[in-house]
Order: structure tokens, then sequence, then C-alpha cells
């Protein structure tokens, strides 16, 4: 045997015997995937995310050893955002550890999309928290989807009822101009159902202006914005087509107190390249917003104090960051709901399924968790994957975000018959049977 | 020594011009498409369906479609994106408006004259414009169509997203439900489709589109006419990815916006064709097989290996090496991957004894 060849059996029966050892390991621990994008046009946003993500579930597995002993195994896969690459970072995903994926989090509409298709087949559930289909909050058609906290129906009204506010009621609205700046693709395209029936509504004149991906031109835009003169422009952008819209509004002139976000165009990334030209601009919360709670203790000393962090210290409470480990948390607690009834070991995406369905998470367990002051309450049900529907409005004053509203709810009597009607349609085209919610425990 | 085709006489002009006239080639061809039909649903998992096979056979199917075009017809074109939207969403709507006809092979045939119509609309300026403006006509053609199904809402069944969703396929009653299903419906229309593209390369309309191609004005002399040539040609192509487009739609994707059809699309398939090689059908696979492929594998080496690295740095690196082959491979023989097989064939006839 000559050298070459020795040495590369060698390594060879070294890989298989690492192969081996962490399958054996493996046993007890719950495999959670991660489809997140640290490359690409929208890596400015995926990184504090993905960061949150990542330390929230090592937190885990440090201080409480897993959830009730399970350990979780995690592995992250870039997408770039892209609907193809993400679909195939799922399937590569989907079957790893000893029970497959408890859920996936797409971070993406477009993948969500996608895997909303796939959810049933494969019985793993999607959690989209902030994003995805609106009316996957019906869970009687959506089973296997999981708007936590808020869809863009949900944003987009409490956009609206900030902006009333502001004017002294919704009957103040007639005639007003309000234009959606949005990115054009089913993330940016949600909100408009929503805001054209508010339009209907109220009598002000909405107008929806795309911008493609990835966002860095939008100078015809913006001039037909000057053109227009609008009273509000509504954002619906992410990653780098934020801080160039908040740039453009700066040197076109509007008022950047009249522009306000999504709650994914509300980050410290979107509103620093534009310096000076950010301030008085808001955005819609997804809840919580930056700073650091308890939860960000137990971050540094089980984490940060130990050199294990993913993220720098100084960039641990920022919005995504924060956005990381909500999204996070609720999935363990996902997870650790339903071992009460399937369990303390790993659980299949099936399990996790009823676990996210009966969720539900009280003000005192939020402090437990070290979450007060982020999060408000939440219940879902099978009538409704959202759980919750609360948000506020935070405004960059030119170096930190701050709350600058009470909370709001967004508006049922708008909101669900556009659901059970937008619901009502998907199940026909794709001839779904639909659960009755009434007889689900 | 294996590869010899010594001792094998043509007697007729059938067998001197059929397909494949070396008979270690017509045999490992038909291995080829046996293990593909047979060995492969034996073993093969859900992964390797849906994100390498189906990819790689749909993709390969669009390459075929533009190699049609752009390697045997010499018109450069920029907007099979757009083209594999036409397919896809004509597909869409047939499918959800006449449900009746709730056949894929109906539906995909119908996206693929839809496209081909359109091809044949977007072929026209090719008359007058050459070269580099060509490029740049059917580039506008990809933004017309891009905008096209992003606007008009009536061809996304006005979804709120511009999203649409496909369910509850099937063929003749042939219930097209798991990945093994699509992966043998889609290579048998690949199977088809190369057979009929292979059969009108090397007939009189193929040895039409290679002679605009290698000097139009010489072709017109000897009689040629070129507004045929020429939109035969774009209509073929745009049939071809029509079809794929149909296909990447229904049985890859599933749910799809116009996103999926953009820009990057085009250049992913051209890049295709000049990796695997201007008018080779074997050049259509290896291209695809090598852009589809390649990143996946790139990606996904070190963790087979047992090397730990951040995402991050996996991402970065799939980017660097990938571009680096493409270069490496571009300077060892700018005229494809399929130039490389036929010089690898040429040395495989002499070996073990080259002169």
């Amino acid at each position: 045997m000559t050298l070459r060849k020795a040495v590369l059996l060698g390594a060879s029966i070294a890989a298989a015997g690492l192969a081996f050892a962490s399958a054996a390991q493996a046993q007890n621990e719950q495999f959670i995937p991660g489809l997140i994008y640290r490359t690409g046009a929208y890596a400015p946003n995926g990184i504090p995310f993905a960061n949150g993500v990542a330390d929230y579930y090592a937190l885990v597995n440090e201080r409480d050893g897993g959830i009730n002993g399970v350990k979780i195994l995690y592995e992250e896969c870039d997408t770039g955002y892209a609907t193809d690459r993400g679909v195939e970072c799922y399937e590569r995903l989907k079957n790893k550890g000893p029970t497959g994926a408890a859920y996936v989090n797409p971070l993406s509409t477009g993948i969500t999309f996608a895997l909303t298709e796939k959810a049933p087949i494969d019985k793993i559930p999607v959690i989209s928290m902030g994003y995805g289909r609106s009316e996957s909050r019906d869970g009687s058609v959506f089973q296997w989807n999981f708007p936590l906290l808020g869809t863009y129906w949900s944003a987009a009204d409490i956009i609206m009822q900030h902006i009333a506010l502001k004017e002294g009621g919704f009957d103040k609205l007639k005639g007003k101009k309000i234009v959606l700046v949005y990115h054009d693709s089913p993330y940016g395209k949600e909100p408009i159902a929503l805001l054209e029936q508010r339009a209907k509504m109220h009598g002000f004149e909405f107008t929806p202006m795309p911008v493609t991906h990835p966002g860095v031109e939008q100078k015809a835009t913006w001039l037909q914005i000057r053109q227009n003169r609008p009273d509000y422009v509504l954002l619906w952008g992410w990653g780098i087509m934020n801080s160039t819209s908040i740039k453009e509004a700066a040197a076109v002139g509007f008022p950047r107190d009249k522009m306000f976000g999504v709650w994914w165009s509300g980050a410290e990334p979107d509103v620093r390249p534009a310096e000076g030209g950010a301030k008085g601009y808001s955005a819609a919360m997804l809840q919580h917003g930056a700073g650091q709670f308890g939860v960000h203790a137990d971050l540094k000393k089980f984490l940060y104090d130990k050199g294990k962090g993913s993220a720098k210290w100084d960039e641990v409470g920022e919005v995504l960051y924060n956005r990381g480990l909500v999204n996070a948390m609720l999935g363990v607690e996902a997870i650790r709901k339903a071992q009460t009834k399937f369990g303390n070991k790993p659980l299949t995406g099936e399990q996790v399924r009823w676990g996210i369905e009966n969720l539900d998470i009280s003000a005192a367990r939020l402090k437990e968790l070290g979450f007060e002051g982020m999060l408000q309450p939440l219940k879902v049900s099978c009538s409704d994957h959202e759980g919750t529907r609360a948000g506020r409005v935070q405004q960059w004053d030119g170096a930190k975000w701050v709350v600058v509203s009470d909370w709001y709810q967004s508006d049922d009597k708008v909101l669900k018959p556009m659901v059970d009607a937008a619901a009502k349609k998907y199940a026909e085209e794709k001839k779904l049977p639909v659960r009755d919610c009434s007889k689900e425990s | 020594m294996l590869y010899r085709e010594a001792g094998q006489f043509k007697t007729t002009y059938v067998a001197d011009q059929q397909i494949f006239p070396i008979l270690q080639d017509r045999i490992f061809v038909l291995a080829v498409i046996v293990a593909a039909f047979l060995a492969v649903p034996m073993f093969a998992s859900p992964y390797l369906y849906t994100e390498i096979l189906i990819p790689f056979l749909i993709l390969s199917l669009a390459a075929i479609g533009l190699n049609i075009l752009v390697g045997y017809c010499g018109q450069v074109s920029l907007g099979t994106g757009g083209f594999m939207a036409v397919g896809a969403y004509a597909a869409y709507n047939l499918w959800l408006r006449v449900p009746e006809l709730n056949n894929l092979i109906v539906v995909f045939l119908f996206g693929g004259l839809m496209a081909a119509a359109v091809g044949i609309l977007f072929g026209i300026p090719s008359l007058r414009i050459k070269g580099f403006y060509l490029a740049v006509a059917t580039l506008a053609s990809q933004f017309f169509l891009d905008w096209l199904f992003a606007r008009v809402k009536w061809l996304t069944n006005y979804t709120p997203s511009g999203s649409v969703a496909v369910g509850n396929l099937s063929v003749f009653g042939w219930k097209i439900e798991t990945p093994a299903d699509r992966y043998l419906l889609i290579l048998g229309l690949v199977v088809v489709a190369t057979v009929v593209a292979k059969n009108l390369v090397r007939g009189h309309i193929g040895r039409s589109w290679m002679a605009i191609r290698d000097m139009d004005i010489a072709a017109e002399i000897v009689g040629f006419r070129p507004l045929r040539t020429k939109l035969t040609a774009f209509a073929v192509s745009s049939f071809f990815i029509g079809v794929a487009g149909a296909m990447w739609a229904f049985l890859r994707l599933g749910a799809w916006e116009p996103l999926a059809f953009d820009i990057n699309r085009s250049f992913q398939i051209l890049f295709m064709v000049i990796i695997g090689g201007l008018g080779s059908l074997l050049g259509s696979f290896l291209g695809a097989a090598f852009i589809v492929l390649m990143p996946i594998l790139l990606n996904q080496l070190p963790g087979w290996f047992g090397i730990r690295m951040s995402t991050a740095l996996l991402s970065h690196l799939e980017f660097m090496v990938f571009g680096a082959m493409i270069v490496f491979f571009l300077i060892v023989e700018p005229h494809g991957l399929a130039r490389l097989w036929a010089v690898a064939k040429e040395k495989l006839r002499l070996w073990p004894f080259p002169h």
C-alpha cells in the first residue's frame, strides 16, 4: 500500500467513524432545520435573524440541557432568499435527525408558498412568523401553516389604524392619497388586498408601486411619488430595498414621518445606511422591538461570556436579532407543549403540529422565559393560527428605535371575511378537505 | 480497445444514417435510458428525485430548446425565462379553466404551443436585426413577459399575491403524486422530446437552420427562405422551452410566482448551452448537469467529509469555486463540455495504441 492510499483509507475510516459516532449520540435529539440567508442581497437582514435563532437554540441546550432533556440539533442551510434554493434546503434537511424536522421556518414568503404545498404531504408544519400567506391563519384549510404573531394583512391594518389615529379617525382619510412601495414578489403583494379593501371602505386613493428585486433601482418610483405628492407612503421592502427607499425618500424630499414600513422594513440595517435621512421614519412592530430583556441576561451568562455566541455582543438586542429569538422561542415552546401529550422524546412534525396548534403562552410564562416586555400573551387554536393580532408602531429618532404608539389590534371585522373568502377559494381550487374547527378540542 | 468500430460495416443507407452509427454508443445510450427508467426508481430517495433528477431533466429540455435557437440557428436569445413563463401560465390557465382537460400531456402541449406562438411573434424582429442587437430585442421580450404575468391579474386568477398553485395532477388516469411519478413522467417526456429534437436537427429542417447560422446570405442564395427558417427555429425552440416551463411549474415547483422565470433563469439556461456546447444535444444535458448540480454538490461536499464551517463561508466558497470552474472549463475547452466528450471519444477509439 502506498502512502497516499494509506492516508486516504485512514481518512475515510475516520470519517465513517465520525459519522457513526454522531448518529449514535443523535438518538435523543430533536432536529430543527434553519432556512436562513447569510449571503446575497438580503444578507444584512438575514444575518441578525439567523444569529438570534441559533443563539436561542444554543441557550436552551446550554442552560436547560435541551427541551425537557431532549437536546436541539440545529442545522442551517443558506437559501439566499431564492425560492428554488430554499426548497432544495428543505428537501435536504427534512428527514434529518431521529424523527425528521420538527417544523420549518422558511424566512421568505416565496419559500413559504412553495412549502405550503409540501407540508401536508411531508407532515412538517410551517411556522411563518410575521410573513407568508395571510389567509393561512385559517387552520381549517391550512392545517400545517402557522403565521404566528401576525400576517401582512394584520400589519397593513395596524399601520392604517395608526395613520387614521394621527388624522383623527378613519373618516378623515377620505380623499387622501396613499402609496404602497412594495417588493415585487408574493411578499410585497400580500398587503394590497387589505389596503384596497380599506381604500374602498374609507374612500382614500390607493396606488401600489412595485420595485423589482433586489430593489437598488427606485429612482423612477420616487420620481412618480414626487409628482403625485401622496399623503402617506407605506413601505413593504426587504434587505437593501429598505435603505434605498429611505434614501430616495430623503432625496426627493418626501417627509419621512409620513412614511411607514412593515415590520420587515423596520430594523437597524434598514435605517442606518440612510444616516440622517431616516430620522422620523416609522415602522410597524411585530410586537417586539429592539432592546435587551430578561432572556438577554441569560444569553450573556450562558453563551457570550463563554464565547459561544454567534453575533457580536453589541448586536444582541437589535430588532432582527430579537425576532430570531422570538421565532426560536415559539418553536421551542410548541415542542414543549407537544411533549406534554406525546412524551419527553424527539417528536415528529405531525406531533409538533399539535403542539403549535395548542400553543398557549401566558404572561406569566413569558416572564419566566425572559420575554416580558417583548411579547403579549398568545393563544393559537384550530381556527386561528395567528395566535395574536396585536402590534405597535416605532419610530427611528436618528440613533435608535422608539416606540411611539400604544398597542393596536388589527380589525377582525375587516380581516375575517377576507381570510375566509381567500381560504375558501384556495380549498376549492386545490380540492382540499376542510376541517370543522368546532369539533377540535 | 472496447470502443472500436472496426468490423461494423454499414451496408444500407438506413444503417449509415442512424442516430448512433457506432454499436457501443447505441448500447450505452440504451443502457442509460433503461437504467433511468428501471434502476433509478429502485434506489432513489425523494431528495434525489426532487432536487437532483427532476430539475436536471427539466432544465435539460429547456437547454435543448435554447440550443436549437442559439446553437443550431445562430439566433441569440435572452428571453428563455419569459418563454418558460408563457408555457407555465398557459398550462396553468388551461388546467384551471378547463377542468375536463386535466391531463398533464394535453396541458403541457398547450403550454408549449402558446410559447411557440409567442416565440414566433418575438422572432419576427430577427429578420432585420442580428447578433447582439437580437439579444437585446429578446431581452425586451423577457421583461415584457415578466411584466405581463405580474400585472395582468386574470392570468394568475386574481390571487392577491400573484402566486399560483396547482394540485391533483394526472395523466390518462395515472395520478401524479409521489416524486417517483413525477420523475417518470418527466423522464418519458424528455426522452421523447430529445428524440424529436435529434431527428429535427439532423433532417432537412436542421440543415436549413445550420445554413442560416453559418452564413445567412449564402443560405438565402441557395434557396432557404430566411423568414420561414428563422421562425421555425423560434417556434420549435420556444415550444420545447414552453413545455419545460410548464413542467418546471407543475412538477418541480407546484406553486410559483413570476419571479421563478425571471431574467436569471434566462441567463442560467444560456450558460448551460454555452458551457455544455453550442449546437449539441448532448451538450445541453452536460451543461444542465453542470449548472444545476455543481452548486448543490459544492455546498454539501464539506459536510460529507465531516468538515464543519459556517453557513456563510460555505455559501461564499460555493460561489467562488463554481465561478472558478466555469472559467476553467471555458479556458480548457471553449466549445463546451460536449466537445471535451468528443475529444475523449476520439482518444478512446485509438486507445491503447495512439499514433
